[in-house]
């Protein structure tokens, strides 16, 4: 009897909406095809000669396979292994040092008591809000006076500390019971051992999220390179795109096989971290 | 016991100052003293190509008011957000209202409509110019072939604008998408059968009588970070048009941006700077008050 009164009013539902989802379906895959098509172009002019790219006829595979010279122009006529590498060690140093700059930070603030405490988190929320936009300047100049620009460290120092990552994490550990922690210091487990033992390893999902958040976002910004990156040494993948900007270049394969090699590692990043990355663009919104 | 309970505070008060400090230090390297040295520059005439530098109260902002490129930005910007941010809403919303009723390929779509988030925007800058070509691009063949005239989607200083918004379009409605699923993730079903009680059973009905009010504190959320997300345009800008043509596509941060590393205005750049930063404490003061209000309701 409940079961009849469960099912039937979803049944008739179902077959109520059914016309409206065909008719999602179809708009959503027009949709779809608008979306992709950008990738199936790039990655198809990749693989043509130039004066194919801009054929009036357009066809997904080439008449003309150009793919291994462009591809080899690429990779190795030019320094774009270079590039790659240069955002990777970018990327990934700002992720450490966000992470270790972060962890300690916010489990203070969620769990321990100190002096300064509400400051800080009221400087922490405030600074959520200010963008690299606005302090570029005075933090250009501080580069240039240190003699740092075109440096490795230069390109991270405005994002060695996340203050979303503390704000993130401070969430998270705050949910952390305390009974557990207490329990752990009598045992006799030091204040560092619980974080790196219980805590961390129960914010995983949180960690992981950020990580993937903060690779990508580093891993597409032009802003921030654009101004204190000056050699081609130290040119990241997303800056070295600037080079096409001119309308000179007129290798039109080469230029677009250099876009697919600059895109496709984070679409990898993507496909297999889709659930900790979508994770962590609902995370900054349920923060309220 | 007393001296044993003061004596952990005490501990723990000394472990807790040297796990922020590393984090302490930096906040106030890369946004504290910054930010105070911006505030202070916006009030100088200081310049990278002079040495020295005077005083000069609030000129700064008093040039803004005659500054026909400040003008012209301003005016840029809002015209690029009224195209940008309706857009940058309702087809989001469809997208979520119509991918949580699919049930086979839901994960695919997801998939397909986020892959522009997760793209480095300056690499596919490139390939939508390339789609917009006035002479070549695909667009443009679509377009005459279908007995329309061509459109110069870049060049043109009337359209500029309305195709920047439909690239940084296409690059955001994913994420926009997918904070909207959690949101309706979110809305518990028992609510629509009790709508259905009522009496509502439309679609229609349903998406007003429920969905939409639940969806409040969602809607404030994407409506405020994109209206932001609009404000900042840049990465296309500088990649594809730098302001051109005739200024047409100059928008509020790129002139920051020209002004302080192209021209080494530092000051009147600082100026703009502060601005800046004051329209986005605004949509983040509105998102409060939004957010309070909603979630009363």
């Amino acid at each position: 009897m409940t079961d009849m009164t469960a099912i039937a009013p979803a049944r008739i539902r179902l077959a109520r909406i059914s016309p409206g989802r065909v008719l999602g379906f179809v708009i959503l895959a027009l949709g779809a095809w608008v979306v992709v098509f950008p990738y199936i172009w790039m990655i198809s002019s990749s693989l043509k000669p130039t004066d194919e790219v801009y054929d009036a006829d357009f066809t997904i595979w080439p008449r003309t396979f150009a793919g291994v010279q462009n591809y080899w122009d690429v990779l190795v006529g030019q320094p774009y292994p270079t590039f790659l590498l240069n955002s990777l060690i970018v990327c990934g140093g700002i992720l450490a040092a966000q992470l270790v700059t972060a962890i300690p930070a916010a489990y203070a603030l969620a769990k321990l008591r100190f002096r300064g405490q509400t400051i800080l988190l009221g400087t922490v929320v405030a600074c959520l809000t200010i963008p690299i936009n606005v302090t570029s300047i005075p933090l250009y100049l501080g580069v240039v006076k240190a003699g740092l620009l075109d440096t490795y460290l230069s390109m991270m120092l405005p994002f060695l500390v996340s203050v979303f990552a503390i704000f993130l994490f401070r969430q998270f550990f705050r949910a952390y019971p305390d009974s557990i922690i207490q329990a752990a210091r009598v045992d006799g487990f030091s204040e560092i051992e619980i974080v790196l033992r219980l805590i961390v390893p129960a914010a995983v999902p949180a960690v992981a999220a950020f990580s993937v958040f903060s690779f990508v976002a580093h891993w597409n910004d032009l802003y921030w390179p654009l101004i204190v990156v000056q050699s081609q040494e130290k040119m990241t993948a997303s800056l070295s795109m600037m080079q096409y900007r001119s309308e000179f270049d007129i290798n039109y394969g080469r230029t677009f096989a250099a876009a697919t090699v600059v895109t496709i590692p984070m679409l990898i990043v993507f496909l297999f971290a889709r659930r900790a990355f979508i994770r962590g663009i609902t995370m900054s919104g349920v923060k309220g | 016991m007393i001296g044993g309970a003061e004596r952990l505070a005490r501990r723990q008060r000394r472990l807790a100052f040297a796990l922020v400090a590393p984090a302490v230090l930096l906040i106030l390297v890369i946004y504290v003293i910054p930010m105070v040295l911006v505030v202070l520059t916006s009030f100088t005439d200081y310049s990278l190509v002079s040495n020295g530098f005077d005083w000069i109260g609030l000129e700064n902002y008093r040039h803004m008011a005659e500054d026909e490129q400040f003008g012209n930005a301003l005016r840029n910007t809002l015209v690029y957000a009224l195209v940008f941010l309706p857009g940058a809403f309702f087809v989001p919303l469809f997208l979520a209202i119509a991918i949580q009723s699919q049930k086979r390929f839901r994960s695919v779509f997801e998939i397909v409509y986020f892959l522009p988030v997760t793209s480095t925007l300056t690499a596919m800058a490139l390939v939508w110019s390339a789609l917009m070509d006035s002479r070549q691009g695909i667009l443009n063949n679509v377009l005459t072939s279908a007995g329309l005239p061509a459109i110069n989607f870049l060049g043109s200083p009337d359209v500029v604008l309305y195709s920047l918004a439909g690239i940084t379009l296409w690059s955001i409605i994913g994420f926009n998408m997918v904070l909207f699923l959690a949101g309706l993730t979110a809305i518990p079903s028992s609510l629509y059968d009790a709508a259905e009680i009522d009496g509502a059973s439309h679609p229609v009905d349903r998406f007003f009588k429920v969905t939409w009010p639940m969806l409040a504190p969602t809607s404030v959320f994407v409506a405020v970070t994109s209206s932001i997300t609009a404000f900042k345009l840049f990465d296309v800008v500088a990649i594809l048009t730098q302001g051109k043509p005739a200024h047409a596509s100059e928008v509020f941060l790129y002139l920051t941006f020209l002004e302080g590393f192209e021209y080494f205005n530092m000051g009147y750049s600082a100026a703009l700077s502060v601005v800046f930063l004051g329209v986005i404490f605004l949509f983040a003061l509105v998102q409060t008050l939004l957010a309070d209000r909603t979630t009363h309701h």
